[in-house]
C-alpha cells in the first residue's frame, strides 16, 4: 500500500467511509445521502425495477451497473423525478422526494445528466452555461423586462459560468452554439452546466457513451474532481475500466433489482455479477462462467501487482 | 396600364391595416413557435376571441368601448390557459391537435344560429367602433404620391404600429433576458430545463399567454379596421398564413414577423392587382385566364414564390442558415 500517501483527500475519505460497510445488497452506509425503499416501477406486466433498499454513501463516487434492461436508467429517472414509480419512497438529506416533480428535485441539490446528451444546440455554450443558475431573478417574466433589476446577478452568473468553462476547457467554444461541440465536449458541457446548479449530488447517465477516447481521461478527471469539491456522484456505466478506475462503491443492478453491491474489486468478481452479464450478453452455452470468474481474478491479480 | 394604382395598392399594403393585424399576430406566433418551440396551430382564434371580446361587449351589450378591449385580453388569457392547462404537461403534438380543434370550435360558434342573438351568427358584428374613431386626431385624408388614405385608416395605422412597437420592444426585452433564455431551451429540449430546475410547464403557459395576448391585438386591429367582425375571417388558414409569415421573416428573429407580413401583403396585393389589368388590357389572353381566375392564380404564384424562397433561404429573412442547418439534438 504504498501509493497510499498520493491518495487525493476525497478519495481517502470515502475509502474510509466505506471501510466497514458489508458487501450486500441493500447495505446500511454511515451517511447517506440518498435512501430509497421498495421503489418499484411496472411497465404493463414487466417490472422494470424493483429495488428494495439502497443507500447511497455521501461524497463517493457510486457506480450503478448492470447488464442492459438491468433497469439502471430507470431507476435513474425515478430518483431524479423524470418518471414516477408505482410504489416506493426515498429520501435525499433527509427529506422525501417521493413524487417531487423534476424541476423541484433538481432545486433540491440533485442533478442528473442524460445519457443521449442534451446540449441546447441552438444556443451559445455561455447561454447553456448561465441556464443552469438557479434563483435568477430576471427568470420571472415581468421582470426580465427590466434589465436593471437582474444585470448584476447575471454578471455574477457569468462569472462562475466563464469559471467552469476554464476548468471543462470550454472557454475557447463560449460564444459557439452548443450544437455544434463534438459528442465527448457536449459530455463536457453537460456536466459544467449541472454544476452551474451548485449540486451536493450529480447523477451521470453513462457519461463515457460516444465520447473519443482522448476525451475520456478528463472526463475522468472531471468527475474524480467532483468528489474532491465534496460532492456525491452517482453514475449507470458500462465500461467496466472506467469503473474500477474512479468509483468508490458498486451497486450491480440486474432484472430491476439491486443484486450485489461492494467495493469494486469484490462486485467483479461476485459470481452474481458474473451471472447476471453472461445471461444478459450471451446465451450462456459457449463461455463458462467459472472460468470467466477466474480470468477476471487474474486480471485483478495482475492489477493489484 | 394602370402602373400607378398597381404599385400604390401594393405600397399600402406594406404598412396597412391588414398588414398589421397579420404582423400582430405573427409576433405573438413567433413567441410560441419560434422561441419556444410550442405548435400552436390555433393562433387565428387569439384573435377571434380578442375581436369577438371586443365587437359583442360594445354591440350586443352596449357596454364601454374600453371595457370591450378588457374583456378581449382577458379572453386571450383565459383561452391560453383553457388550451394549456390540459395539453402543455403533455408531447407537443398534443398542443397542436387541441388548438386546431379549439379555433375551429371557437368559430363554429361564433356562427352558430343559436348563438346569433350574441354573436350576429354567420353575419358577425358591426357598430362597435365609435368609441374608437371619436379618438380619431385625423380630419383630412392623406396624399402623398400614389398613396391616399382616408382619415380612419390613417388612425387604424397610427395605433397599429404604435401596438406593432410596444410588441417588438416586449419581445426584444423579454428573449434577451434569462426568462428567453429559459423560453428558448425549452424549444431545444424541455427535459434538459427541468433537470436544472427551471418549471418547464409553468414557462410554457406564460409563452402561451405572452403570445396570445400579443396576437389578440392583431384581432382588435382586423375588427376596428373593417368596423366589423365576421366569423369566417378566424379559420385555420389564416394560422397558416401566420406561420407562412413567422418562417418567411425568419422564426425567432424580433423582426422577423414585421418583415415576413410586409412581403407576404405586398407580393398579394402586387399580384392580385397586377393580374386583373394584364388581362384587362389584353397582355394575358383570354383563353389562358379569365378575370375570375385570377385571384385564386395569385394565391398560386405567391405560394410558388414562397416555396422558392423557403427552398433558397430557409432561415427565413433574419435568420442565421448556420443555426437552421444545425442537427436538432
Amino acid at each position: 500500500m504504498a501509493d497510499d500517501t498520493t491518495v487525493a483527500p476525497g478519495v481517502a475519505r470515502a475509502r474510509e467511509a466505506l471501510k466497514d460497510v458489508p458487501h450486500e445488497p441493500g447495505a446500511k452506509k454511515k451517511d447517506p445521502i440518498l435512501v430509497a425503499d421498495s421503489v418499484v416501477r411496472r411497465f404493463g406486466g414487466l417490472t422494470a425495477v424493483n429495488v428494495n433498499h439502497v443507500e447511497i454513501p455521501r461524497g463517493a463516487i457510486t457506480a450503478l451497473i448492470g447488464p442492459n434492461g438491468a433497469g439502471k436508467t430507470t431507476f435513474f429517472n425515478l430518483l431524479t423525478g423524470f418518471d414516477r414509480p408505482d410504489e416506493g419512497k426515498w429520501e435525499f438529506n433527509g427529506k422525501s422526494l417521493a413524487g417531487v416533480p423534476a424541476h423541484k428535485v433538481a432545486r433540491q441539490g440533485m442533478v442528473r445528466t442524460f445519457q443521449l446528451t442534451k446540449a441546447l444546440s441552438r444556443l451559445s455554450v455561455i447561454d447553456n452555461m448561465r441556464l443552469g443558475a438557479t434563483g435568477q431573478k430576471g427568470e420571472k417574466f415581468w421582470p426580465s423586462l427590466i434589465p436593471g433589476i437582474w444585470s448584476g446577478q447575471e454578471k455574477e452568473i457569468t462569472e462562475r459560468a466563464d469559471e467552469l468553462l476554464v476548468r471543462f476547457k470550454l472557454d475557447a467554444k463560449r460564444e459557439d452554439f452548443a450544437g455544434s461541440l463534438s459528442g465527448g465536449q457536449r459530455k463536457l458541457l453537460e456536466m459544467a452546466r449541472a454544476l452551474m446548479v451548485q449540486p451536493d449530488m450529480v447523477m451521470l447517465d453513462e457519461p463515457m457513451a460516444g465520447v473519443n477516447p482522448a476525451l475520456t481521461q478528463s472526463l475522468l478527471g472531471h468527475v474524480k474532481s467532483l468528489r474532491e469539491d465534496g460532492m456525491t456522484v452517482l453514475f449507470v456505466e458500462h465500461d467496466m475500466d472506467m469503473v474500477r478506475d474512479i468509483s468508490d462503491w458498486v451497486i450491480v443492478m440486474g432484472q430491476g433489482q439491486v443484486i450485489a453491491e461492494g467495493t469494486p474489486d469484490t462486485v467483479m468478481a461476485d459470481p452474481r455479477v458474473i451471472d447476471a452479464y453472461l445471461g444478459a450478453h450471451h446465451d450462456g452455452t459457449e463461455h463458462d462462467p467459472e472460468a470467466v470468474a477466474e480470468e477476471i481474478a487474474e486480471e485483478e491479480a495482475a492489477a493489484d501487482e | 396600364m394602370p402602373w400607378d394604382i398597381i404599385f400604390g395598392v401594393s405600397l399600402e399594403s406594406l404598412f396597412n391595416a391588414s398588414m398589421i393585424a397579420y404582423a400582430l399576430a405573427a409576433i405573438g406566433l413567433n413567441v410560441h413557435f419560434g422561441y419556444t418551440g410550442l405548435l400552436n396551430f390555433g393562433q387565428s382564434a387569439f384573435l377571434g376571441v380578442a375581436a369577438y371580446g371586443l365587437a359583442m361587449t360594445v354591440s350586443t351589450f352596449g357596454l364601454p368601448f374600453w371595457v370591450g378591449i378588457g374583456v378581449g385580453l382577458a379572453g386571450a388569457v383565459v383561452l391560453a390557459l383553457l388550451l394549456g392547462i390540459p395539453t402543455l404537461r403533455l408531447r407537443a403534438d398534443y398542443l397542436a391537435i387541441v388548438t386546431i380543434a379549439a379555433s375551429e370550435i371557437i368559430r363554429l360558434l361564433y356562427r352558430s344560429v343559436t348563438l346569433s342573438d350574441w354573436t350576429g351568427g354567420s353575419d358577425g358584428l358591426q357598430s362597435f367602433s365609435d368609441d374608437f374613431f371619436a379618438l380619431n386626431p385625423y380630419s383630412s385624408p392623406l396624399e402623398v404620391g400614389i398613396i391616399s388614405l382616408d382619415a380612419r385608416e390613417l388612425w387604424v395605422i397610427t395605433v397599429g404600429w404604435i401596438l406593432i412597437a410596444i410588441s417588438l420592444l416586449i419581445v426584444f426585452l423579454a428573449m434577451r433576458s434569462p426568462w428567453g433564455r429559459v423560453i428558448k431551451a425549452i424549444r431545444e429540449d424541455e427535459d434538459a430545463v427541468r433537470s436544472l430546475g427551471k418549471n418547464v410547464v409553468s414557462y410554457k403557459m406564460q409563452s402561451l399567454i405572452l403570445g396570445g395576448v400579443l396576437g389578440s391585438l392583431g384581432g382588435f386591429i382586423l375588427a376596428l379596421s373593417k368596423a366589423a367582425v365576421q366569423p369566417d375571417t378566424f379559420g385555420t388558414e389564416f394560422t397558416f398564413y401566420m406561420y407562412t409569415i413567422v418562417i418567411l421573416g425568419g422564426a425567432a428573429r424580433v423582426f422577423g414577423p414585421v418583415v415576413g407580413s410586409m412581403i407576404f401583403w405586398f407580393l398579394l396585393a402586387f399580384i392580385n392587382s397586377l393580374l386583373p389589368e394584364l388581362i384587362k388590357h389584353g397582355y394575358m389572353p383570354e383563353w389562358l385566364m379569365k378575370t375570375s381566375q385570377a385571384g385564386p392564380f395569385g394565391y398560386i404564384l405567391v405560394g410558388l414564390g414562397l416555396v422558392l424562397l423557403l427552398i433558397f433561404r430557409p432561415q427565413g429573412i433574419f435568420g442565421d442558415k448556420k443555426e437552421v442547418m444545425l442537427d436538432g439534438r
